[in-house]
């Protein structure tokens, strides 16, 4: 009797996912266009996205705070590995992009940039949906685009890597 | 600020579908085990104690002996040990019906083992009853190969 | 063996939360640390339980340290399991000489997800999970096989679920709640026979957090601290049809090894989540009728799963603080139809 070498076990499960406070305040600002964090009471550390807490001190982050929709390109990767579910054809750049306001980096996808000029220090800007298409989901924000200013020295984000 | 409109207090909320595809590779017991529900024959596996434990395992539980290489050809009758009632499948269940969840132990075999029994209503199922397998028209090697057991006339 | 004391506990519970499971915790974590009186950077420790399942996001626990705050970097661990099971491992650390106090806290969200059809995921994934079995039925077909080998009756199990309601009147964290009478309970129909919709936990989003310390500092820091005198827990295979459904073996051998009968016991805590199984592990026990069992009424009042069973601990460790006893048994217990359980002997100077 020839055996049975594997068998396909699919798992299927379906969640009502509840967002939380401080990650519904965060979305409803996308859906108007306005990128929200939130502020540690004890560190004064600005979290975007915010999940109501401070990761250092363990207090809640209460106040709310709207930072710039641009920022400095922190780190970042060139994903060259096809998958399923990607919205962009690779290669392309995930960026660890530190907005003006912010203490820590928010993960997005660059475009209209040629991955050999993507460095450390770049400068970046959101771009968004067209506005009558804005709602609360990242994919308010397309993606990130190099602009013209001058990078940001690496004293002012090497805290933030 | 902290936004004080009621409005903004009800939390967002959105399905999250999780799927994965996982193909496991069930080694020799198993593998023999999943050969014999192909060829719509039940088997379990003799411990060196003697007992027939179905589904076959690779080591007996009280033990923690490995098993010996003997297969045994169980059932196709059985015995339901234990039994419940479930009015509502859900959509991933066996049946579409109400049917019952058992435990059956197979004639020949030590241990009961879980499935469903296809008993049309709940009246029909009692603790002690005889019951055999369905089989699926494809067999493919798997526990779904056994569709079903249903009441043995 | 070192001498470990619960010095601190608090807990939230509710059906539904709006919250995410960090501003769950949080303010729970807070509370525990603060009436501990020991500064958060000097717990030597830190311990959670928790289930990425109930997420739906792998190492979703680890988002959970943000509640925490784990900085400056801390000795942390987690257990895929009940908070029991995660005080079990900082009391072990403990043992060990390497820490001398631990924080344990555990959380779950319940409410997003189908339980019991999740839970299918924890059976074997080659012949159990595929036939997609839920919680609900295969604790019915432990309560079937429990009343046919024992003689106990339906209405025994409303007596547990009616003492129960009644009990959880008190307490705050209880979901479900109230008088209810024996004959009303057993004129509902049933939802998975023998058992009746009021016979399963109720669907609960909550988190438990607790401080632990070794030897005098405990006397310092906690005006009645609760010793743990005795500690242990076994498994059963998890094939339901390899065991005996009708008793709980691993509880007994449990019992017997954290000492249950070495004192006596003003009551227990016992993490029945179906009401078949308090019967069960009553007699797994071996605690008399004469014993009160789950004064707070119990996990068929507040299921939070992953947390219920270190609330069992912290429940009774409340009561021996507040010296409404002096010596309990705690229990938690997981996996399907009681596979795996814990017993937690207490006793309050």
């Amino acid at each position: 009797m020839e055996l049975v070498k594997s068998i396909t076990t699919p798992v299927v499960l379906d969640y009502d996912y509840v967002t939380g406070r401080a990650q519904s305040r965060f979305l409803r600002g996308i859906a108007e266009g306005r990128i929200l964090g939130q502020r540690c009471v004890e560190c004064r550390r600005v979290y975007v996205p915010s999940r109501g807490a401070c990761g250092r001190c363990g207090v809640r982050t209460e106040e709310e705070i709207q930072v710039a929709d641009k920022g400095t390109v922190t780190t970042f990767c060139i994903v060259r590995v096809p998958s399923e579910n990607l919205s962009f054809n690779p290669p392309y750049v995930c960026a660890a992009v530190l907005l003006d306001g912010a203490d820590i980096p928010f993960n997005h996808v660059l475009q209209e940039c040629a991955l050999e000029d993507v460095r450390m220090g770049m400068r970046v800007q959101a771009v968004w949906v067209e506005r009558e298409l804005l709602g609360p989901t990242m994919s308010s924000i397309r993606y990130f685009k190099p602009i013209a200013e001058p990078d940001a020295a690496f004293d002012t984000f090497k805290e933030h890597l | 600020m902290t936004q004080t409109d009621a409005e903004h207090e009800a939390p967002l909320t959105a399905p999250h579908h999780l799927e994965y595809a996982y193909k496991r590779s069930v080694g020799p017991v198993l593998g023999r085990f999943f050969a014999g529900l192909r060829e719509r024959q039940i088997c379990g596996i003799r411990t060196r104690a003697g007992r027939v434990l179905v589904p076959p395992s690779e080591y007996d539980p009280d033990t923690g002996d490995a098993t010996t290489e003997e297969f045994v050809d169980v059932g196709p009758g059985g015995t339901v040990t234990s039994w419940t009632w479930v009015g509502k499948p859900r959509a991933k269940q066996p049946l579409r019906q109400p049917f019952a969840y058992a435990l059956i132990k197979l004639d020949g075999a030590d241990t009961a083992m879980l499935h469903a029994v296809d008993a049309l209503s709940e009246a029909r199922m009692r603790t002690g009853m005889r019951v055999r397998p369905r089989w699926r028209a494809e067999t493919k090697g798997e526990i779904a190969d056994i569709a079903c057991f249903e009441p043995e006339v | 063996m070192r001498d470990v004391a619960i010095v601190s506990f608090a807990q939230s519970a509710k059906a539904r939360e709006i919250r995410n499971e960090i501003e769950i915790l949080m303010p729970v974590v807070q509370e525990a640390v603060r009436n501990s009186k020991l500064p958060r950077q000097e717990i030597g420790f830190t311990c959670s339980g928790s289930s990425d399942y109930l997420q739906g996001q792998s190492f979703a626990f680890v988002g959970a340290l943000d509640a925490v705050g784990a900085w400056p970097p801390i000795k942390e661990s987690h257990v895929e399991m009940d908070g029991a099971w995660a005080l079990y491992e900082a009391w072990i650390k403990i043992q060990t000489g390497d820490v001398d106090s631990a924080l344990v806290y555990s959380f779950g969200k319940s409410s997003p997800g189908d339980l019991p059809e999740i839970l299918a995921l924890q059976l074997d994934p080659y012949t159990m999970t595929p036939l997609w079995p839920d919680a609900d039925s295969l604790a019915a077909l432990q309560a079937r096989a429990f009343l046919e080998a024992t003689g106990k009756s339906e209405r025994d199990l409303a007596q547990v679920v009616a003492r129960s309601r009644r009990d959880a009147v008190g307490n705050p964290h209880a979901v479900v709640s109230g008088a209810v009478d024996v004959e009303k309970l057993l004129a509902e129909p049933h939802y998975r026979s023998p058992l009746r919709a009021h016979d399963l936990p109720p669907i609960t989003d909550g988190a438990s957090a607790m401080v632990v310390v070794a030897g005098e500092r405990a006397r310092k820091l906690c005006e009645r601290p609760v010793w743990i005198r005795g500690f242990d827990h076994r498994i059963e295979p998890l094939g339901l049809g390899l065991r005996d459904l009708a008793r709980s073996a691993s509880t007994e051998i449990a019992g017997q090894k954290a000492g249950v009968h070495k004192g006596k016991v003003d009551f227990a805590e016992l993490h029945a989540p179906y009401a078949h199984q308090e019967l069960i592990l009553r007699a797994a026990l071996g605690l008399g009728e004469n014993v009160t069992i789950n004064p707070s009424g119990g996990a068929l009042a507040s299921h939070p799963l992953m947390v219920a069973g270190l609330i069992r601990i912290g429940e009774a460790a409340t009561r021996i603080m507040a010296r409404r006893g002096d010596r309990a048994v705690a229990h938690a217990t997981q996996g399907p139809c009681l596979q795996q359980n814990l017993v937690c002997v207490l006793e309050g100077d």
